[in-house]
């Protein structure tokens, strides 16, 4: 009988089709937080281009409000739908088992509902607060229970792979977890302990501050709160750009992963050391006491060797797979690499990226070193290295490869693709050098100088040179971004759709040392004794700070100045 | 390239890793102890809403010794106050800064103070003026719409 009822093309691994809900949704946060992109590089060049987007948007009222929307879509929305979507694919692909399907969908809605919460009163300038959102600045109530929501969406998808785990734990007795399921059980067990203080500071505080129920907040108690969650989210926004640099890298390249049980290793040291570090980023805050800020600066030095051995790894995987295939000479050899799969282009182009960005966060992680730069452009133009190039490069050439995998469809126009990525790197790393030299010279991070009032105008003057470089780079970066996102949207928006049998695989990398047999892979494989543990130093690290705070609570009451 | 080639040369780098950030430490220790005296700390706790009423003192710069001086700084929305001070080459100068709204940055450029200014905290932080000449004072966090207009000075004279 002839039927009008549609295909299920996701019928045989449902998983498919909720992980590309996921990655299709992250597409569309990237999308409009980087159209705002080029107006801050641009701010930071002394052009102002606000009141000309004012009259395209007539609901964009500042600079502010769209570095919110930047600073929010980005590099919170993004990178965690990125995360839920392809960590939960992957994992349940290679373990073969579907995770729990209904919370799985569950998740997704509460993520989405969440993000059209916060997103209508940031559209509508109620909440420019900046993605820090540091109180007595008051936003909406909507922006901190749309934020919160999202929040909770990542926790249920805790819930969702620790389960899978367990469940495969129970059916394969004795054996290791397979190596991409490991690191991404472990990513998530990370981000668990992590969202700990920024669930507590938007439910006991800043919820019920901005709907009125608190007269005030602690503004230090919150900052503490939320940099307990503040910098461990860099390692959840990096950790699933790692997993497919260790887990599906040296498979795309044509060769091996050079071992399987070092890559276990760094993800669990990300787990235990990612958390107990955020007084790095209070360094400049009174109210803190020296001792725990050195403290926590031990823990962040630690925090980059599973880093530093990273680059070892990957580069070693890489160099020993174009030897094989023939490549020659100290770098000769990195033109033997398969540089044709976007996986393999965006990872290494995102992943010297993060070489620069790594020893600029050893700076900032130095505690005496620190108030050179706090709070001016080198530090934006720091972490525009790890997230918008390492970890969001590596993300897009992954859905150039997950998206015609999950749907069938093939990539439209590949080359736009693999010319925007080249583009983006060269963007991303001309502003950042712009950025890190005119916060050397003083120039504050998240302020509008291209909108200065007379009295101060030409503050800046001495950094005029760099701000040439955010000119250029803004530009270069609108063109890279129209291209990456033509294909994307291209692919996901056609109708047409591959045979079962022409659908490209992802390909999980193999180990030249392997996990057979190691007694540290199986010590490393319980999971639940580290991921106590980790909460154990985490609190140990916090609590006699929060407690002392907490206990002298200072009510600010909100203002809203924007 | 065989295997255990590359498992050395991989145990060296884990090495050099490590001996790289214990030097980094013995740096940060070295630094500490001798020169930190611009880590910015608390001096108190305070109601936010009575620094303008009476909790914290006016804003003004008072002489407490040969070359010694204390400087009581509001730093508000959009501008500090005094928003300009004057001193000579050789001065040690401790700040008091504090909020009565928002956050705010207090950052004197050209030299290494750098505070992080919350209502609640009165920070407290110390500097010696070494050259002669205009330094900015810079608001480093975002506090509104003004944010970028909030600019002060200290002029350094000989």
């Amino acid at each position: 009988m002839a039927t009008l009822a549609r295909k299920d093309e996701y019928a045989d691994f449902p998983v498919k089709k909720v992980s590309l809900y996921y990655i299709t949704l992250a597409f569309v946060a990237l999308l409009i937080g980087t159209l705002f992109g080029p107006f801050q590089a641009f701010n930071y060049a002394g052009v102002n281009l606000y009141p000309a987007l004012e009259k395209l948007l007539p609901f964009i009222k500042s600079y502010y409000q769209g570095l919110t929307l930047h600073g929010v879509l980005n590099a919170i929305v993004f990178t965690q739908l990125f995360a839920q979507g392809a960590l939960l694919y992957l994992q349940s692909r290679e373990m073969r088992m579907l995770p729990q399907m209904g919370v799985a969908w569950f998740s997704w809605w509460l993520a989405f509902v969440g993000l059209v919460m916060a997103a209508i009163p940031l559209l509508l300038n109620d909440a420019t607060v900046l993605y820090t959102f540091y109180p007595p600045l008051k936003g909406h109530p909507l922006f901190y229970i749309g934020a919160a929501l999202i929040i909770v969406s990542s926790l249920v998808t805790v819930y969702l792979s620790v389960e899978l785990w367990a469940r495969w734990k129970r059916q394969n007795p004795g054996k290791p977890t397979p190596l991409v399921s490991y690191m991404s059980v472990v990513t998530w067990m990370m981000w668990a302990v992590a969202a700990v203080g920024l669930v507590v500071e938007a439910v006991v505080l800043l919820i019920p501050w901005s709907l009125g129920w608190l007269k005030g907040v602690d503004p230090l108690l919150a900052r503490t709160l939320f940099w307990w969650t503040g910098h461990p989210i860099v390692y959840f926004w990096l950790l699933p750009a790692y997993v497919t640099w260790y887990g599906l890298l040296p498979k795309h390249a044509g060769g091996k992963l050079f071992s399987d049980p070092l890559a276990r290793l760094v993800f669990l040291a990300f787990l235990i050391f990612s958390s107990p570090v955020g007084f790095h980023h209070q360094f400049a805050d009174p109210g803190i006491d020296p001792f725990w800020k050195l403290v926590h600066t031990v823990l962040t030095m630690m925090v980059a060797v599973p880093s530093l051995i990273t680059a070892f790894t990957i580069a070693a995987s890489l160099e020993i797979t174009a030897r094989e295939k023939g490549g020659r000479g100290v770098i000769g050899w990195v033109a033997k690499l398969n540089w044709k799969d976007p996986i393999v282009l965006a990872s290494v182009l995102g992943a010297i990226s993060f070489i620069v960005g790594g020893a600029g966060g050893i700076v900032n992680a130095s505690f005496t070193l620190d108030y050179v730069v706090h709070n001016t452009t080198w530090i934006p133009g720091h972490f525009h290295l790890p997230v918008a190039t390492a970890v969001t490069l590596t993300h897009m050439g992954l859905a150039l490869v997950l998206i015609p995998h999950l749907t069938g469809k093939p990539v439209v126009r590949l080359p736009l693709a693999r010319a925007g990525i080249v583009l983006w790197f060269v963007g991303m790393m001309t502003m950042a050098v712009g950025m890190h030299v005119m916060g050397l010279m003083g120039v504050p991070r998240r302020a509008w100088i291209s909108n200065m009032a007379p009295n101060v105008q030409g503050a800046y003057s001495e950094a005029a040179s760099m701000m040439v470089l955010n000119g250029i780079a803004g530009a270069i970066l609108l063109i890279a971004a129209t291209l990456i996102f033509y294909v994307i949207f291209a692919t996901l928006l056609q109708s047409r759709r591959l045979p079962p049998a022409e659908r490209p695989e992802v390909g999980f990398s193999e180990a030249i040392s392997g996990p057979e047999g190691r007694r540290s892979v199986m010590v490393m494989d319980r999971l639940f004794f580290w991921w106590g543990l980790a909460y154990v130093i985490v609190f140990a690290v916090y609590l006699p700070t929060i407690v002392r705070i907490w206990s002298t609570f200072v009510s600010a009451p909100g203002f809203r100045l924007w | 390239m065989n295997k255990h080639v590359i498992e050395t040369y991989e145990r060296g780098w884990m090495l050099f890793s490590l001996a790289m950030i214990l030097v980094f430490l013995v740096f940060i220790g070295y630094t500490l102890s001798g020169f930190a005296f611009y880590v910015p700390t608390a001096a108190e706790r305070i109601d936010p809403t009575t620094v303008r009423t009476g909790g914290f003192p006016t804003p003004h710069v008072e002489k407490v010794g040969p070359g010694k001086y204390q400087a009581y700084v509001i730093a508000q929305a959009f501008t500090f106050l005094p928003n300009e001070m004057h001193f000579k080459v050789g001065d040690e100068v401790t700040f008091y800064v504090t909020s009565p709204d928002v956050q705010h940055g207090f950052y004197v450029h050209g030299t290494d103070i750098n505070v992080q200014v919350i209502p609640g905290e009165i920070a407290k932080v110390k500097t010696k003026f070494k050259r002669p000449g205009t330094y900015l004072i810079i608001c480093t966090e975002y506090c509104g719409i003004g944010h970028q207009n909030m600019l002060g000075k200290i002029v350094v004279e000989e």
